[in-house]
């Protein structure tokens, strides 16, 4: 099998029985990426680093010192800083910017040993859903529709991490989902992709977008991948005071735990009018296959799921243009002229930041302005509460809610960014949980008529990440989930 | 609420961010989209409902009041557009 194919768990398996090294390994992966540009799903490459890095794993393992994943190689998120490597958040006004310090998150990876491919491309400051708003260009999925050579999205934010996974271009990378940036490409791209509870992955080092919902998780080819990085990727970090002092559990463990007697929720307002038949045929096959693991399938109601889309584009706005108030031509980035520094901040944030990343500043700005703040902000923010509060209550009568990952299948470059709000509604199924802060997981389910993936959604209790876990392996299990995409390295 | 291209001018400068005479009025009609679709909120019923700041617990930890070393005046400077003698420097502020 080539080496490109192999999950992060097989590629362990061989690494400690000698049979390959993270130098081949690793070369298989930065050649593989070379060979695929044209889907633009890295900003920047880093193959010396690389190269480096998998040489001194494997002197480590040598010496008998194999952290959990000693010489897997990785992509990484533009949005992570990474000391001496370029760090963009896919954003002209942070070209060129070279951090002095590494995030905890892609520290902790290091110190178990990882390896880093490259920053892989995303929607400009982890905006959209298409990865189409990056300053650097659209991400490309590898995957095409039957019959069809026409250019899809891979999803956002994590475009770029996502293409790269499915692309055969790394076995996992790093992502960050604030209303659906880890779930909803990797439904796209047929693979999986976690978001775990808010406070699980220190925030300290990724580029802010909205402090209260932003949380960093894995990409994988599978469910006890995810788990492995998951459990790199966690952990207490006294620098960021919402990360949460809990011990980190044995996430890899809990894949493959039966779910015989657990109660599955099914919410029927994510029954959503003009749902397509194929995303409803797909949630009733994912109650069966859970049922046909031994879990029972209970009817939930989240009565607030039909506010959460309009809750979210008050409040993420509403932190994005506070958090983005930091680019100010003075202390990093680009500076543009101006005739005195107000001119200045305006010409350099006019300069820097694009359409969408303008539109949300803007629109954060006026609900937090005086005479609205009360009307809008506070609104959402009561709102966000009940939409916390529902789960709760459903959680009072299951262990896990399955839903659909994202109302369709990928879509074409350019077919939906002429209307915002269309472009919104992409996340209308991943951004209740993103509000009351739940882990949630996409597990690539079966493909539509057009032969493209499509991925069912769990969520689960906070920090029951494990549950969440041993749930994603039942549907794996049952879902058999073989397809590739066009696209991919040898 | 609709905002007309005046409202734009004003809350642009608010965010210091340049917009041109073309892009106040597209911007208007986009982002009085936006602020209509979120009106659906005025349906809710939230009296009595404490606004959510925070998925964790609000207590914050709080850590010894020392010098902690953690970075340097190099550091911080490294990737200032322009800096000089070990400081940022702006246009000039004070006549």
């Amino acid at each position: 099998m080539s080496l490109t194919h192999l999950t992060i768990a097989e590629a362990l398996k061989r690494l400690d029985s000698k049979e390959i090294t993270s130098v081949e390994l690793t070369e298989a992966h930065v050649r593989a990426i070379e060979g695929a540009r044209a889907l633009n799903a890295f900003i920047v490459e880093t193959p010396e680093l690389a190269l480096e890095q998998a040489k001194a794993a494997d002197a480590r393992r040598a010496k008998g010192q194999a952290a959990a994943l000693e010489g897997v190689p990785l992509a990484i998120k533009d949005l992570f800083c990474t000391k001496g490597v370029q760090t963009t958040a896919g954003s002209k006004i942070l070209e060129g910017f070279v951090p002095t310090y590494e995030s905890t998150v892609t520290a902790n990876l290091w110190r178990d040993g990882a390896v880093m491919l490259g920053k892989a491309n995303l929607d400009e400051f982890a905006m959209g859903s298409s990865n189409m708003t990056s300053a650097y260009g659209p991400v490309e999925s590898p995957w095409r529709r039957k019959g069809d050579n026409h250019p899809l999205v891979p999803g956002g934010s994590s475009g770029g991490s996502a293409a790269a996974v499915a692309a055969r271009l790394a076995p996992g990378a790093t992502g960050t989902d604030t209303g659906g940036s880890i779930r909803q490409p990797a439904a796209f791209c047929g693979i999986v992709g976690m978001k775990p509870t808010y406070g699980r992955c220190s925030r300290w080092g990724t580029v802010a977008f909205a402090s209260s919902l932003d949380q960093a998780g894995p990409f994988a080819r599978t469910v006890e991948d995810t788990a492995i990085m998951l459990g790199s990727m966690s952990g207490y970090d006294p620098k960021d005071s919402t990360s949460v002092d809990m011990a980190v559990p044995d996430f890899r463990a809990a894949v493959g735990k039966s779910i015989k007697g657990l109660k599955i929720g099914v919410p029927k307002e994510y029954r959503v009018d003009g749902m397509s038949a194929e995303i409803d045929a797909l949630w009733r096959q994912g109650e069966q296959w859970m049922k046909d693991a031994g879990a029972e399938i209970v009817p939930v109601s989240l009565p607030h799921t039909r506010y959460a889309l309009a809750t979210y584009y008050i409040v993420a706005p509403a932190e994005c243009s506070s958090n983005l108030a930091r680019y100010d031509g003075v202390r990093y980035g680009l500076r543009a002229t101006g005739k005195d520094l107000t001119e200045q901040y305006e010409n350099t944030r006019a300069e820097g930041f694009g359409a969408e990343v303008k539109r949300r500043i803007l629109i954060g700005t006026y609900v937090l302005s005086a005479g609205y703040f009360d009307a809008y902000y506070i609104k959402a923010q009561k709102v966000r509460a009940l939409i916390a509060r529902d789960f709760t209550d459903a959680f009072k009568s299951c262990d896990l809610i399955l839903t659909p990952t994202a109302p369709s299948a990928a879509f074409a470059l350019g077919e939906k960014s002429a209307d915002p709000i269309a472009m919104y509604l992409n996340d209308v199924f991943t951004v209740p949980a993103s509000l009351a802060g739940l882990p949630g997981i996409s597990v690539p389910a079966g493909l539509d008529s057009g032969g493209l993936p499509l991925g069912l959604q769990l969520i689960g209790r906070p920090f029951d990440e494990e549950t969440v876990l041993a749930g994603a392996g039942a549907l794996e299990k049952a879902a058999a989930f073989t397809a590739v995409p066009q696209i991919m390295a040898a | 609420m609709s905002l007309d291209a005046k409202d734009v001018a004003k809350i642009a400068r608010l965010a210091r961010i340049r917009v041109t005479e073309d892009e106040k009025i597209h911007l208007a009609a986009e982002l009085s989209g936006v602020l209509q679709w979120v009106e659906e909120l005025q349906q809710v019923n939230t009296d009595g409902i404490e606004p959510m700041t925070s998925v964790v617990g609000a207590r914050l930890k709080t850590r010894p009041d020392v010098v902690d070393h953690s970075t340097t005046r190099d550091d911080v400077l490294a990737n200032a557009p322009e800096a000089m003698a070990g400081f940022y420097t702006v246009p000039k502020v004070v006549e």
